[in-house]
């Protein structure tokens, strides 16, 4: 295992992925002293006027992706930001109408601290928990809702599980009662289809890095009609119609433009690209004892596969596996020693949390590294079985619930 | 994360992996928990002058864990029982240079030893 012939194969898109070639090349124009390098801002020149006039190609190429106007698009420092100003600016400029909101136990933190915050400002939150496939059950969202519900967040797709939420039934349900929605949807452009002209949804988180595209930029869509309304976040200049205040990235918006036009002419391709490879993973390892899938299978994006190996720890698992650039549920390093959250709010036991490994996979992916990887896997999953003390009580048929464990 | 020379060799070639027959001169301890995300089982083979013959192990656990009880396995052999006892999880933890995060890998070995001696002595008490 200790034969790096070569670079790591990268299994962690849903962490970030590499800039397209297109998107990089798109980018240089806008950056060095011989570029269109101006401040968009710039009213008097011609450098800003190129500015401007990128930014807001960049802004229609966004807006195409997701099937909304530019004019509803803002652009932030990323998804994070997105999600930042969406909860607290809904929240606070809506409180005297109510000071409840709704979300989901796995969401992604930025949501949930972003939550908190509102907590510890007064605000009421309830945390849904998903079913075991890590839907949410429209019921149970349904039953959350009160006349003080000024807002309901949820993901769009799991960052975690790669699984999908059905928006449209849940914009649905917030409609009728006239709460406004947001959805945080950085795993879910150029992945899964948008259409926001049809969509009952009012705000929606994007991020720029996750499909091709630069770190450190990201974008908040605002519905026009009717018109959301949110409190800005970030106070100056009174950018981005007031929204948003600081100077517009132009070489990152330009970028983000890019990596979302390129998503949006190859999605259709590349997810079937994907759907293959994410199988041919799947098919290749499945046939292991106590291997289990976290998230549901079919409502799920292609490049996401998250896998639990029975009785094996996730962070040795990761050690056996250096060749390859994965991440754990597991989380023997943090002092608590809690395992992924998202897992265990769908129910999974610790140790299947403990032993869980995302792949998520995507455009630089090949067959080859896959092949690869399955041989990486089997190979050290049968190497710490035979050294963990709950695979031979398994063997032995010894349920390892019933045994009174010192917890420590 | 990045991991000491000696973890990455314990992990890579962990010593005395296995189970022994339960026997009387047999000592057996089990830490930790699976929740936690690790599970030690420490055996020893005890002679009748006290000493302990042979140890093994087994672990469900990051490379830090299996390293620290693949050392120790190697560290309680030949040694009494009491010497065995005198094993320090500090020893454990400076010998395979573990990050403070890992410390509590070093004390599960610590009760994993405790654990069998105690274990022994209930069976020949």
């Amino acid at each position: 295992m200790s034969e790096q012939l070569e670079k790591p194969i990268y299994l962690d898109y849903s962490a970030t992925t590499p800039m397209d070639e297109r998107v990089v090349t798109e980018m240089l124009k806008y950056m060095g002293p011989e570029s269109s390098f101006g401040n968009p801002a710039s009213r008097s020149h011609s450098f800003g006027w190129t500015a401007e006039s990128a930014v807001e190609t960049a802004r229609k190429q966004v807006a195409d992706l997701v099937g909304a106007n530019p004019k509803e698009i803002i652009f932030t420092s990323g998804a994070t930001e997105s999600d930042n100003l969406a909860i607290k600016g809904v929240a606070h400029f809506n409180q005297k109408r109510g000071k409840h909101i709704v979300t989901c136990k796995t969401e992604h933190k930025a949501v949930l601290d972003s939550c908190r915050q509102l907590e510890r400002e007064g605000y009421e939150v309830t945390y849904l928990d998903p079913m075991q496939n890590g839907l949410i059950d429209l019921k149970v969202l349904e039953d959350a809702l009160r006349d003080d519900t000024t807002l309901v967040s949820i993901m769009h797709v799991n960052n975690e599980i790669g699984v999908i939420q059905d928006i449209e039934a849940i914009g649905k349900i917030c409609r009728e009662r006239k709460i406004i929605f947001h959805v945080d949807a950085a795993q879910s452009a150029g992945k899964v289809e948008i259409n926001l002209e049809e969509l009952p949804v009012d705000l929606m988180s994007f991020s720029a890095h996750k499909i091709y595209g630069p770190k450190g930029i990201g974008a908040l869509y605002v519905q026009r009609k009717p018109r959301v309304r949110l409190e800005a976040q970030m106070h100056g200049g009174g950018h981005e119609r007031g929204m948003r205040s600081g100077t517009l990235a132009t070489h990152q918006i330009v970028g983000m433009g890019e990596a979302f036009r390129i998503a949006k002419e190859e999605m259709v391709e590349e997810n079937k690209r994907l759907l293959k490879l994410r199988n041919r993973l799947y098919d290749g390892v499945k046939d292991m004892e106590e291997v289990y899938v976290n998230g549901d299978i079919d409502h799920r994006i292609a490049g996401n596969i998250n896998i639990s190996f029975n009785y094996v720890e996730g962070e040795s698992l990761l050690m056996a596996l250096s060749d390859l650039a994965i991440s754990s549920g597991s989380a023997c390093t943090s002092a608590s020693l809690e395992p992924s959250y998202v897992l265990r709010a769908l129910g999974r036991n610790d140790e299947l949390a403990h032993s869980s490994i995302r792949f998520t996979m995507g455009r630089y992916t090949t067959e080859e590294e896959i092949d690869r990887t399955i041989k990486l896997v089997r190979k050290a999953v049968d190497k710490l079985r035979d050294l963990s003390p709950l695979w031979d009580m398994y063997k032995d048929g010894i349920d390892i619930d019933s045994i009174e464990w010192a917890a420590h | 994360m990045a991991y000491g020379e000696k973890v990455l060799d314990h992990y890579e070639n962990p010593r005395n992996v296995g189970s022994f027959e339960s026997a009387d001169n047999v000592g057996t301890g089990m830490v930790g928990a699976p929740a936690c995300g690790d599970v030690m089982k420490l055996q020893i083979k005890v002679s009748d002058e006290g000493v302990i013959e042979d140890a093994v192990f087994k672990t469900y656990g990051c490379g830090s864990a299996i390293a620290s009880s693949s050392l120790l396995t190697e560290w309680v052999k030949g040694k009494t029982l009491d010497e065995a006892q005198a094993i320090k999880n500090t020893q454990i933890a400076e010998e395979l240079a573990l990050p403070p995060v890992k410390i509590h890998c070093s004390v599960l070995a610590e009760d994993a030893i405790n654990a069998a001696v105690a274990d022994y002595k209930q069976k020949n008490g």
